[in-house]
């Protein structure tokens, strides 16, 4: 079983901005630095990192690593994948900082995916004995843990396949077009461990594309106060503060210093593994994207990198 | 802080004031001259220009939405472009 969307790494063009705007806007702590990356983690969240900033002549999304539960599901679903026909390699422990073994393999959009469940524990600073709500000394948005990535590929439906049929998601939600709705236009896919609307969501659009990493805050008070630290700190918006229609989230978009676009977002229903999939028509896909804008965001949709 | 003029080549007589801490982009939308935009931080690549003319420096630019080929061609971001005297640039993605 995947536990959830466990790491990201992104590719930044400038790593002195970056490493400030993750700390001090985003709010992320710093656990680790290398001759060409970064290490961050949420301060709600008990592994190593959960963001890696790797050093790149381009933005765009590196990798990203699904977190399982041990590690004999981590050698099954090695298996699963090879049998889907994607080649697996794994990598060996200390390649980066604080993780164990991973398998590594191309998913059919072109992105690189990873399968680990060895990564060091760091805990959080409240730790896990009467902890307090929150820790001390938390700066800018603050955001309680990763929660999704969206990336563009030209073949939802396949991608659907893959991760429901290999990796053993759910989908939560879809928008279709075609005569008897079978055609994905996108689709929002989770780990049936976690119970968040989505971990990762495809978009129909060019292959290896990143659209946006999600960060969670809890509450729609959170969202309207990320909007307000994006603009004291003159960061690039994408949208202001939002529904969306589908997992009914609360959201607002912004740029790091590279052009990767980031979104805090903040509620969302609890999804189950027995849930219907909710589906909505094309006609109504910017409803479902964005519930009161219902249009596309020119950044968003040109702010893929 | 000098301040210089920008022309934009393919809309119509559009002229604009850019000084040379400010990026190209920045000004265009405050004069409301119709740019595409998005990231804002050389990344995406959809404000592209041509300049045609004029002096710039150029800030952090993706290398994948601005290769070296098209460097050397005089093409650039207008949000990581720089002006360092008065300029005439045309943009590559006309915002319908
Ligand atoms: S707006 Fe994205 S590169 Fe200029
Ligand atoms: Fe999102």
């Amino acid at each position: 079983m995947v536990m959830r969307i466990g790491r990201v790494e992104l590719r930044v063009m400038d790593m002195d901005r970056s490493i400030d705007f993750y700390t001090n806007v985003l709010g992320l702590e710093i656990v680790g630095r290398s001759k060409n990356q970064a290490y961050f983690k949420a301060w709600d969240e008990y592994d190593h990192h959960s963001l890696i900033l790797t050093a790149a002549d381009a933005p765009g999304l590196a990798s990203f690593g699904l977190k399982v539960a041990n590690n004999d599901e981590l050698a099954s679903l090695e298996k699963r994948v090879e049998q889907f026909g994607l080649p697996t390699k794994r990598v060996s422990k200390g390649e980066r900082l604080g993780e164990g073994e991973y398998i590594r393999f191309e998913l059919p959009t072109g992105h690189q995916c990873e399968l680990y469940y060895d990564i060091e524990r760091v805990g959080t600073k409240v730790g896990v004995l009467n902890p307090d709500p929150w820790p001390d000394n938390l700066s800018g948005i603050a955001p309680h843990r990763l929660d999704h990535i969206a990336i563009t590929g030209e073949d939802v439906n396949h991608a659907t396949r893959f991760f429901t049929d290999v990796l053993n998601f759910g989908q939560s939600e879809k928008i279709v077009a075609g005569e008897n709705g079978e055609l994905e236009l996108a689709s929002f896919l989770f780990a049936k461990n976690g119970g968040k609307p989505h971990d990762i969501a495809f978009v129909k659009g060019p292959n290896n594309m990143f659209n946006h990493v999600g960060f969670y805050v809890d509450s729609w008070e959170q969202v309207l106060r990320a909007a307000d630290i994006t603009t004291k700190n003159n960061v690039p918006s994408a949208l202001t503060p939002q529904r969306h229609g589908i997992t009914r989230g609360l959201t607002t978009y912004f740029f790091d210093p590279n052009g990767n676009c980031n979104e805090a977002f903040s509620h969302g229903y609890i999804t189950y593994p027995d849930f219907p999939t909710i589906t909505w028509t094309e006609d109504n896909f910017d409803t479902a994207m964005l519930y009161h804008y219902r249009k596309q965001p020119e950044a968003i949709v040109n702010g893929t990198v | 802080m000098a301040k210089y003029k920008i022309t934009v080549k393919n809309y119509e007589s559009a002229i604009y004031e850019c000084r040379e801490e400010q990026d190209l982009l920045g000004q265009a939308i405050l004069a409301r001259v119709p740019f595409s935009v998005a990231c804002r931080s050389g990344g995406c690549g959809i404000c592209k220009i041509k300049v045609i003319d004029g002096r710039y420096q150029r800030g952090i630019c993706s290398k994948k939405t601005l290769p070296d080929e098209e460097r050397e061609n005089n093409y650039s971001l207008a949000c990581k472009t720089y002006p360092k005297s008065d300029m005439v640039i045309s943009v590559e993605n006309i915002r319908r």
